[in-house]
């Protein structure tokens, strides 16, 4: 999206352009199969039968982060781990989302006092899309958090940087 | 067999080498010299009234003037459980390892190493378990204190 | 099986992302082609600190970050949190708490051994079991919800008591989804268990010998799996399962030699028979009272230490808890099933190819956050 950045006004290429990328992206956006604690569990009962994550499109967890659209960090971020999830992410294909699910995840959770061992905050480390509260987040407030994101995506237009 | 009776083996056996138990329901416990931890672990393993072939839990406690190691062992044969204890200073707690006995000691006594820093002699791989490998400090103890920042990212 | 090698090996990284790894375990393999000659586990990678936080949080506080310890089976290690804690007292509950939480525990014991046996298919390329465990999984969640408000984490047996007696008519509704769950069992086995080719991966792979397992202090479906009959809740027992009429569960080795990853999973799924049973005699015994009588206004343990064991999902965990008197706990050690089960993975590993790697991780169920603490 940076290629392109300022060099045109709103038009009816643009626009259309936009509409069909757009449509394309939130559409099927692919999450990477990538679970940490314990919302990683609510994370796959919403992927499974009763929640459905497939109606969004987003239902085929990728096994590897260069196929995956999407990243839901499900569940507390350790220092160790910290290093080895921003790896994750630069190996992410542009475009690329981050949802950060549950309270250990934006912001340490539960672990935010006496957790040495814990980051306090996935955006640390990695930019963050969208913040999903709850400890942890019922599949609904995940689905939901999904469908913030298509809105965001939407929102994005190739004449312009996309405001983060 | 009861923990009284366990004790009173250990005791004969030992003789001042166990020098102080509590027997009570909650966790009937006997103080081991740590010079004899091995021989004390070896013994309750192999003898044919006692058998604990299971280690429990090993794991160390933080008394601010002594750190204590605790063995829980528990008999599959016989069902019953005891408690051994091992004193250490503070500064500088080393102990010889009770891995060639029970094989899970392995990764237990890596665990105290990395949250207690006591040094288990003999130990086959005696690295961080759960921190990482340049992790500084011990954090379990009770005069921990939280490192500001781990490479870049703030704590 | 003959370990003669031949020469270059090569190393290989598997996690901490993988996708059969049940959450962020890291194996180095070394491999030899195809064949495993070496896997060593990396734990560590969601290490929270239970231990410094329950040090640092009064006795009542400590029950919350119990439940996150094992997510998938957060009522029975909140169970063996509050019995050690209640022993510390000398806290006598009376015999609705200790029937509801035999009930409750059970319960989770048939979610816990559901999302195995789903996960354990979808490691192995099964997609519908998954589907189909999770489906009445979430049937049994929905009592949970109901009764204590939350769907995974629930903070429900409380130190001396419960928080909520059971909602209106929940017995009842129990009863029909026993009804309704236990024909499913079958289905269940139809559809992997008796699968040939899921039995052609797991039979003969991933052995454990007794001697290993009680060497490595193995507890648990995984003890068991090895044909060694030890279950806390009838060798050690607590909360009253004496008064319970339920059978243990070993590996019989059906398709290979006792103690393969199949020998695991069986063991599981005949447990969620055995809790069925448990739980139809609780609810058919439970008596009324009230579930808030013996909670102490302050939770003050004298000083002492205790420790407990219980048989939680994944085999036998135990808190030692250090009490100096005041409202915090002084030390609490957690005997994890999963660290131990982990610590003899690269024994039990060797030799196998690289795709049984990911059958014998799936079979021996482990959940990292309890492994990590």
């Amino acid at each position: 999206m940076g290629v392109l950045e300022g060099k045109f006004e709103d038009n009816v290429l643009v626009t259309s352009l936009d509409w069909v990328f757009n449509w394309a992206r939130s559409s099927s956006p692919w999450p990477l199969s990538f679970g940490l604690a314990c919302c990683a569990i609510e994370m796959m009962a919403t992927g499974a039968s009763r929640f459905d994550l497939d109606r969004f499109g987003a239902g085929a967890y990728r096994a590897t982060p260069r196929q995956a659209d999407i990243m839901i960090v499900a569940g507390t971020v350790t220092l160790k781990m910290g290093i080895r999830i921003r790896r994750l992410y630069e190996q992410m294909a542009d475009p690329k989302y981050v949802i950060s699910m549950g309270s250990c995840s934006n912001n340490g959770g539960p672990y935010w006092k006496y957790g040495y061992h814990v980051l306090k905050g996935v955006d640390e480390v990695i930019p963050v899309d969208v913040y999903v509260p709850g400890c942890p987040p019922r599949p609904e407030s995940l689905l939901e958090g999904l469908i913030q994101l298509k809105d965001k995506i939407r929102r994005q237009t190739i004449a312009r940087k996309s405001e983060a | 067999m009861t923990p009284r009776e366990i004790e009173a083996l250990l005791k004969e056996r030992f003789g001042d080498r166990i020098p102080e138990s509590r027997l009570d329901g909650l966790c009937s416990w006997s103080l081991v010299d740590p010079a004899a931890i091995l021989e004390v672990a070896r013994f309750v393993h192999d003898d044919e009234k006692l058998k604990m072939d299971h280690l429990e839990l090993l794991g160390g406690v933080d008394y601010k003037d002594r750190i204590e190691v605790v063995y829980v062992v528990n008999s599959l044969t016989y069902h019953h459980r005891y408690t051994l204890k091992c004193r250490l200073p503070r500064d500088n707690p080393r102990i010889r390892t009770v891995e060639s006995v029970w094989k899970v000691a392995n990764w237990h006594e890596r665990e105290a190493y990395d949250m207690f820093g006591i040094i288990f002699e003999g130990h086959s791989d005696l690295r961080r378990i759960l921190c990482p490998d340049d992790w500084e400090g011990y954090p379990l103890r009770k005069d921990y204190t939280f490192p500001g920042k781990y490479h870049d990212m703030p704590v | 099986m003959n370990l003669d090698y031949s020469g270059d090996i090569m190393t290989l990284n598997m996690g901490p992302q993988h996708p059969s790894m049940h959450g962020v375990l890291r194996l180095e393999l070394k491999t030899d082609g195809e064949v495993v000659v070496e896997a060593i586990p990396h734990i560590g990678y969601l290490h929270r600190c239970f231990e410094k936080h329950a040090e640092n949080i009064e006795y009542p506080g400590v029950v919350p970050f119990t439940d996150r310890m094992d997510y998938v089976a957060a009522m029975n290690m909140e169970l063996g949190y509050v019995l050690a804690v209640e022993k510390l007292m000398g806290i006598q509950v009376n015999d609705r708490v200790r029937y509801i939480r035999i009930i409750m525990a059970e319960l989770n014991r048939i979610a816990s051994h559901l999302v195995a046996a789903g996960t354990y298919g979808l490691d192995l390329g099964s997609w519908t079991p998954f589907l189909h465990c999770f489906r009445d999984r979430e049937k049994i969640l929905d009592f949970f919800e109901e009764t204590c408000g939350a769907r995974l984490l629930y903070n429900y047996n409380w130190i001396g008591g419960l928080m909520f007696d059971l909602p209106e008519g929940l017995e009842r509704r129990i009863i029909e989804f026993l009804d309704y769950f236990e024909p499913l069992v079958e289905d269940l086995n139809r559809l992997l268990s008796y699968n040939y080719i899921f039995i052609k991966r797991t039979a003969s792979v991933g052995i454990i010998p007794p001697e290993v397992a009680v060497s490595y202090g193995i507890t648990g479906p995984n003890l068991r799996g090895s044909g060694i009959k030890f279950d806390v809740r009838r060798n050690e027992p607590y909360l009253g399962y004496e008064e319970f009429d339920f059978e243990v569960p070993v590996g019989k080795g059906e398709f290979g030699p006792v103690g393969s990853c199949y020998d695991r999973y069986m063991v599981r799924i005949w447990e969620v028979l055995q809790s069925c049973r448990i739980i139809r005699q609780a609810i058919a015994k439970l008596p009324p009272g009230d579930v808030h009588a013996t909670i102490p206004k302050r939770v003050k343990p004298p000083v002492g230490e205790v420790y407990m064991r219980t048989e939680c999902p994944r085999g036998e965990l135990g808190y030692y808890i250090v009490s100096d008197g005041t409202s915090k706990p002084y030390r609490v050690k957690v005997k994890s099933p999963c660290f131990t089960v982990m610590s003899g993975f690269r024994e039990y590993s060797r030799g196998a190819m690289i795709a049984d790697i990911v059958a014998i991780v799936g079979s021996v169920d482990i959940v990292l956050v309890e492994l990590d603490r």
